[in-house]
This record gives structure tokens, C-alpha cells and sequence, in this order.
């Protein structure tokens, strides 16, 4: 069954249109990979699907409910949240307090409660300290949580930011090139770490990757997307084979030479 | 320039720098700074704040070279601090002796007789010149030589000659808040001199904290370290210990203030009180808003239509009237709260700073007069009240500031350490992320703006009360940007630095009646220099530390977040 499904989706900026009458379906408890050359419009459909953005045309629907129309912070308290391709964290606050930031769907407690230092609050707090702490080690970032972000490695702030995501208890996590700026031994294991945070915690991943190495290897399903239109759809075999995806990336006649070297297209 | 050139001993710089202290000092003189300064003694009949303004170009520029040259050897780095310190009072000595024979006091107000009987140390002119000359550049070669000296040595020294400063320059409100009476008498004789501290006074006081600051260096490491290896049962205990003989200290303070200083402190409460709450708007949610006043405003006029004054409707008493006073100012927050939702940095800015105008025009405008007055003003708001008894006296309506004042301090540290006070902080960190992540923007940030409302409704409540009358003009711009500038300088986002901020720079003011006139230009000269030298404040919050500490990898003090969970 779809978990996030995308009917005839169109979003224009003035007369550029950047995602258009996309239709998407995502099952749950897979991982599906969005693909597609730069400005294909990747992004904006998760800013679409995230609420960052309202579109002109067509309906999202997640789980049954409805997305046209919600605020991202409603949007993340139904079930998806996301990580950025250019790593957005509080750079100024720490590992934990991000962790913290991104629990807000869980947090029930209001500013009465912590003016009067109700225990309902206090009880609360320590219960998120305590699982904000787990996620640090689920991540791999154990006893690093009073550091400031901005002081953590390349590689720890990507795997914070997912932190901070998963601290939602998301259904749907949408990772934005979770690999982008790493070395292929960094983005081996950030393939590992996602499958194996699927198989974990059962949640549906949908990912936009640039890397097709690791979009092949990690993907059950992928779309790719050109000019803001779907113009593939398949399993990552089906994909390699299909000559409009290879005439997207590369351009009219490029088509023979690639199907037959699928080595290391890292980087188109 | 590179940074390469920097650390290079280069005369051109020296030179430079000099010339430099030299337009410092000789424009202070002309401004009449150093002229109206003279009289303030700190220490009795040898070195006032004229001195200081008069040589503090020497002697900070002379701190800058030998920072800049740290590289350039002991040598160099002094004679370059003699230089600064010689050409700093080369301008002046031709204003010595020019001043006369031109009569440049006829467009230079400033330069009286009295003035360069200053300069000249009383000593006529060829021989003042030369002491002039002398003592310039042995300060600029004592500005230089600081940087040079081991900190142990120069943060003890520092500290010694801050004291000082601030002891003599405060001497006069000392002295009035010292007992007249048997042992005190003797001591204030013996510390005191008639303006300023007595030479003695004065070498006691450098001593006395020389000695503290250097016990604290050398000790200070061992003792904190001992209290943090306390368990956390008691270290709370310690805390709460240390606030409890605090707020004690506070209660007794007007008894030791007397009247004067105690209405100086009112006012400084009443800024305190704005401050905390421009400090959630500004430095928790890291929105700019520049229209603060127009709450001050709403909760003043409040407090008067709803008491028995000139144009009161309801005749209520304070304490009635109070929430309602604060009532009125979180609404007027959450009105303008509608239009500024999706707007950010100098937009934000630039709103609420027509917003606060536009209140204030209003209170003014003949429109509204039939109701509050217009120009004249609201009279007759009568005195807060207890039990029958009205408050008239400051040291009375001091404690109704004080409670008003913790009250704040409270909620704003309560809520800062907080669910609510970590979500202002991704705002201020980024909007957009912070949403993304679910924080409930127009809640969180109408939240901002009515908490802040709510305690600038409150200050201005008691202002109204406690001056017993309110005109339009004391609702100008300039509060709005006296609030903002006592939090920047105490420290963006930092409790204890509004308070600092707000002694700092509406306290001082008060008690240096020399201020009155430069008022203005402190302010802006202190600002710059804030931003150059300590841009973090002067007590600054955990959040500014570690965001101007830029790229250190030190982590947070141990527990930091869990901590403020537990408390």
C-alpha cells in the first residue's frame, strides 16, 4: 500500500514550471529513490510534499490525509520529516538540544507548566533528554551531544541531521542527497546506515540522490524526474536499461555508450 | 593589509596610531569633554575623568601597537608606546599655545582658561608643555607595556585600576550612602577625599582587589572545581543559597541607599523590567524590534484611564488596574504580532519601528485628546497604595519594582530553559528548519512578543503611577533604542547582562550629572567600542559565547543541556 502518494502534482514559479503534473507513489516500508540532473526539480517537490512550498495543481496525500494546503510544522506532526541537501542544523546549539528541536512532535507539555516548573514537564524533559541520548547512539554519535553542531565532522553533522529527523518518530523520512560531499567509503556506509534504518525502525524513505552508485545500490524503486516530469519509473535494473533516463543525463546519442558501462556514473 | 604586516614592528603604523590618539585626545578637548570631566575627581585633587579623557588616547593606543606588534620584541613595542604617547600631545601643546594669542575661545567654547590650566598642570606654559609631553608618552609607553606582562600579572593590575575608576568616580554617591555616624565617619574621612578618593583610599582600594584577583587566579580554578565535584543535591542548595542571600541583600538595599539613590535605582528597575522583555523578543527569539516603547506606552496610558486621575473612566486602584495595564500591552502584542508573522530581519525592524511612531502619534494627536489628553498629558494618576498606606516614597515603590522585576527574571529563566526557550532559539537559528521540524511558528512567536509585551506593560504601569502624571514625549524612539542598547551592551540573550546593562547605562548616567550632555555620544562611542572589543557583551549568555567563540572545539560545560532539564 502507498504510504505518500502524488496525484497530477504542479508547481510553477511565475512562468517556469518546476514540478508538473507529477504522479508519484510511494509503498510504505520501502525505500524509493527520486533521481533526475540538476533543476530537475527534485527538491521542490519536497518542498511540495513538506508544506515549505503550496503548488498550483494536484493533491498530496500521506496516509490518507490530505497534504494541499498544511503547514510544514503540521506536516511533520503527521509523520514526514526531512534532512537538507546543504546541511541545515542549529549550528550554534548543541548535538542533544538538536535532537531536542526535532522531538517537537512528541512534546505535548506548554510554557505554563515550565513557568511553574509543573512535575508533568519536568518528567517530560527528562524522558526526551533521555531518548534524544538514544538517538545519539543509535547514530553513532555517542557521548558527543554537549558539542556545538557547527563543531562536529562533515560526516557526524549528516548523520546528526538524520538524528534530528528520526527524533520526530516520522513514518516517511525524505533525505535530500544524504550522501552529497562524501568520499564513496563515507557514502558505502551512510548506504548502510539508511537500510539499516529502515529495517530497524520500519520507516518508508524516500531520498534524492545524485550519486547513481548509491541510488542503484540502495533503491528498491526509483523515479526519475526531468524538467519537472516523470519520465521513468522501475527497479533500479529497469532503470539502468532505459534509454530516456540515459538520454536525460547525457544527452541524445550518449544512450549506447552508457548502458553498457555502469562502472562508475558517480557524479552526473 | 595582511596579516602578515600586522605582527611586523612597522613605524608607519606607530605613526599612524599616533596620529590617531592624537585627533582622540585633541577632539575630546574641543567637545569639552575633558573641560567638564575635570571637576569629577577620582582620586581627590590629582586625577580625574578629565585625565582619563584627556590621556586614554595615549594610553589605548598605545595597548593597540603593542597587541597588533606582539611579535616585534620588548624594545621596539615600548619605544613605539613612548611615540604614540608624544605625538598624542603634540596637538595639544600647540593648542597651549596658540589658545591665547588667537583667542580661539571666541568659536571654540571649550578651550577656557581653565581648560589649559589643565593641560599645562598649572605650571605656565613652557614648563606645563613639557610635563604635558612627558606624562603623554610615558602613558602610551604604560599602554604599550601592559600587553607585554604575564596575565597573571596584568588581569590583577587590570582589575586593581578598574576598581579604582569606578570607586572614584562613584565617590560622591558613596559617600552619600555612607553612615555618618562613629566608625563610619572615620573610614570615609580616611578612604575619601573631598571629591574622589584620597590618595591613601585609593592605593587601598588597588590593593585590596589586586590581592582578590590574584587570589581568585590562582585559586579560583581549584574552588570551582571543588564546588562542581559537589554532589548535585548540594550544588542546588548552594545555588539557591546564594540567590536567597541576594534577594536579601536586595531587600535591605534601600536602607543602606537613602532617597537619591534609590530613585536612580527605581528608574534602572523600570529599564530592567523593559529590558527582560525586549531580551525574550530580541535575544531569545532573535526578532529586531525596534517599537518596544509603544508597550511601555499602552501600559502607562492604561494604568492612567483606569485609575481616579485627570482623565481616569473606571477609578480603579493599582493592583486592580495592573493586569489590565499589562492586559492591554500583551493584546496590542499580539496585534502587532499579525502583520510581522512571515517578516524577518530589517523588515521586522522597519515595522515595528513605524508601529511604535504610530503609538506614539496617536497618544499625541488632538484626535484622541478629548480622551487622553494629547499633549498635556494624563494628570493626577494617583501613588500605588498597600493596605491604605500610599506609596510616595522611592524606597517604598522600590519594592513594588523589585517584585516586578523578579518576577521577569523568573519567568524569563524558567522559560529559557525550557521546551519553549530552546524553540525560540531554532527560530533564531532558522526559521524555515525550525518549522520544518514542527515548531508552530505563529505560536511560538506570538508567545515572543505578548511575554515581552506583558513586562513592558507592567514597567510602564508603575511608571505612570510612580511619576504621577505621563506625556506623549516621554514615549519617544530613544526608549526603544536605550532598552535595545542595555541589552546588546549587558549581553544579547543574557539575564544577569540586562541588568548589568540597564546600572550600566541608565544608572551611570544618572549619577554623573556631567553625563547630561554627552549622553548621547557615550552611547554611541560605548556601542562601537562594544562591538570592536567585546561584541559578546559584558556579560554574555552561555548561546553568545559559544557562537562568537568561532570554530573552538571546546565542548559545552559538562551537562549543560541536562542539567537545565533536571532544574
Amino acid at each position: 500500500m502507498a504510504i505518500l502518494t502524488s496525484k497530477q502534482v504542479t508547481k510553477n514559479f511565475g512562468g517556469l514550471t518546476a514540478v508538473n503534473s507529477f504522479d508519484f507513489d510511494v509503498p510504505e516500508g520501502s525505500i524509493v529513490s527520486l533521481i533526475g540532473p540538476n533543476g530537475a526539480g527534485k527538491t521542490t517537490f519536497f518542498n511540495c510534499i513538506t508544506g515549505f512550498y503550496g503548488f498550483d495543481e494536484g493533491q498530496i496525500f500521506f496516509n490518507n490525509h490530505l497534504l494541499n494546503g498544511r503547514s510544514p510544522d503540521r506536516v511533520a506532526r503527521l509523520g514526514i520529516t526531512r534532512t537538507y541537501q546543504n546541511i541545515r542544523l542549529f549550528t550554534n546549539m548543541s548535538a542533544i538540544e538538536n535532537i531536542l528541536v526535532g522531538m517537537e512532535p512528541q512534546l505535548k507539555r506548554g510554557w505554563i507548566g515550565a513557568i511553574i516548573g509543573s512535575k508533568a514537564m519536568r518528567e517530560e524533559e527528562a524522558h526526551a533528554v533521555e531518548e534524544a541520548n538514544r538517538l545519539l547512539r543509535f547514530v553513532g554519535l555517542a557521548g558527543q551531544g554537549d558539542l556545538l553542531a557547527k563543531n562536529l565532522p562533515y560526516g557526524d553533522q549528516r548523520r546528526l541531521e538524520i538524528a534530528r529527523a528520526l527524533a520526530g518518530k516520522p513514518s516517511l523520512l525524505l533525505l535530500d542527497e544524504p550522501t552529497a560531499g562524501m568520499n564513496p567509503r563515507e557514502a558505502v556506509e551512510m548506504v548502510k546506515f539508511i537500510r539499516n534504518l529502515r529495517d530497524e525502525l520500519e520507516i518508508t524513505i524516500l531520498l534524492i540522490e545524485h550519486n547513481m552508485r548509491v541510488a542503484m545500490s540502495i533503491s528498491e524503486r526509483l523515479t526519475v524526474i526531468d524538467f519537472g516530469s516523470k519520465i521513468a519509473e522501475g527497479t533500479p535494473e529497469e532503470i539502468q536499461r532505459n534509454p530516456r533516463v540515459i538520454e536525460a543525463y547525457l544527452g541524445r546519442g550518449a544512450a549506447t555508450g552508457l548502458a553498457t558501462n555502469d562502472s562508475d556514473p558517480k557524479g552526473l | 593589509m595582511t596579516m602578515e604586516t600586522e605582527t611586523r614592528f612597522n613605524w608607519g603604523e606607530i605613526v599612524r596610531l599616533g596620529l590617531l590618539a592624537a585627533v582622540i585626545a585633541l577632539s575630546l578637548n574641543l567637545i569639552g569633554l575633558v573641560g567638564t570631566f575635570a571637576g569629577r575627581d577620582i582620586i581627590g585633587g590629582m586625577v580625574s575623568v578629565g585625565h582619563v579623557f584627556l590621556f586614554g588616547a595615549a594610553l589605548g593606543c598605545g595597548y593597540i601597537a603593542a597587541q597588533r606588534f606582539s611579535g616585534g620584541g620588548a624594545g621596539n613595542t615600548l619605544l613605539g608606546g613612548l611615540v604614540i604617547g608624544l605625538l598624542s600631545s603634540l596637538p595639544l601643546v600647540v593648542l597651549v599655545l596658540i589658545a591665547e594669542p588667537l583667542n580661539l575661545r571666541q568659536f571654540m567654547p571649550y578651550v577656557s582658561p581653565a581648560l589649559l590650566e589643565m593641560l599645562t598642570f598649572g605650571q605656565g606654559q613652557a614648563l606645563g608643555s613639557l610635563i604635558l609631553i612627558v606624562v603623554a608618552s610615558v602613558l602610551g609607553l604604560i599602554g604599550a607595556g601592559i600587553p607585554l606582562l604575564p596575565s597573571r600579572v596584568r588581569q590583577p593590575l587590570i582589575w586593581g585600576l578598574a576598581a579604582v575608576f569606578l570607586i572614584g568616580l562613584l565617590a560622591e554617591v558613596i559617600i552619600l550612602a555612607w553612615g555618618n555616624q562613629g566608625l563610619g565617619l572615620a573610614i570615609r574621612r580616611f578612604v575619601f577625599a573631598a571629591r574622589g578618593l584620597s590618595i591613601l583610599g585609593a592605593s587601598l582600594v588597588f590593593l585590596i582587589v589586586v590581592g582578590l584577583s590574584a587570589w581568585w587566579n590562582s585559586r579560583g580554578e581549584g574552588i570551582k572545581a571543588r564546588v562542581n565535584a559537589l554532589p548535585p543535591e548540594r550544588q542546588r542548595n548552594l545555588r539557591w543559597g546564594g540567590i536567597g542571600l541576594g534577594i536579601l541583600l536586595l531587600l535591605f538595599l534601600p536602607m543602606f541607599l537613602r532617597t537619591y539613590l534609590t530613585e536612580v535605582i527605581d528608574n534602572v528597575g523600570l529599564f530592567i523590567l523593559m529590558g527582560l522583555g525586549l531580551n525574550i523578543v530580541v535575544g531569545f527569539a532573535g526578532m529586531l524590534n525596534l517599537g518596544y516603547v509603544a508597550f511601555f506606552a499602552i501600559g502607562a496610558y492604561t494604568m492612567a484611564l483606569l485609575t481616579p486621575s485627570e482623565y481616569g473612566v473606571a477609578g480603579l486602584s493599582f493592583w486592580t488596574a495592573l493586569p489590565f495595564s499589562v492586559l492591554a500591552a500583551v493584546l496590542m502584542g499580539l496585534i502587532l504580532v499579525i502583520p510581522v508573522l512571515k517578516m524577518r530581519g530589517d523588515y521586522l525592524a522597519i515595522v515595528t519601528l513605524g508601529f511604535g511612531e504610530i503609538i506614539r502619534i496617536l497618544v499625541l494627536s488632538d484626535f484622541l485628546a478629548p480622551w487622553i489628553g494629547g499633549a498635556q498629558g494624563i494628570l493626577k494618576i494617583p501613588n500605588v497604595s498597600v493596605a491604605g498606606m500610599e506609596l510616595v516614597k522611592p524606597e517604598h515603590l522600590y519594592y513594588v519594582i523589585l517584585a516586578g522585576c523578579l518576577l521577569a527574571l523568573f519567568v524569563s529563566w524558567r522559560l529559557r530553559d525550557a521546551r519553549l526557550g530552546r524553540q525560540w532559539r531554532a527560530l533564531r537559528e532558522d526559521e524555515d528548519v525550525a518549522e520544518a521540524m514542527g515548531i508552530n511558528l505563529v505560536k511560538t512567536k506570538l508567545l515572543a512578543f505578548a511575554i515581552g509585551a506583558a513586562f513592558a506593560g507592567m514597567s510602564g504601569a508603575i511608571f505612570a503611577s510612580k511619576l504621577g502624571s505621563i506625556f506623549p514625549h516621554s514615549f519617544n524612539l530613544m526608549v526603544s533604542i536605550n532598552v535595545l542598547c542595555l541589552i546588546i551592551v549587558g549581553g544579547i540573550g543574557s539575564l544577569p547582562g540586562v541588568v548589568v546593562g540597564a546600572l550600566f547605562l541608565v544608572g551611570l548616567p544618572e549619577l554623573l550629572r556631567e553625563f547630561a550632555e554627552y549622553r548621547m555620544l557615550m552611547y554611541g562611542a560605548l556601542l562601537i567600542v562594544m562591538m570592536v572589543a567585546r561584541p559578546e557583551g559584558l556579560w554574555p549568555s552561555e548561546v553568545m559565547k559559544r557562537e562568537l567563540r568561532a570554530g573552538s572545539e571546546e565542548p559545552l560545560p559538562a551537562g549543560f543541556v541536562v542539567s537545565s532539564a533536571e532544574r
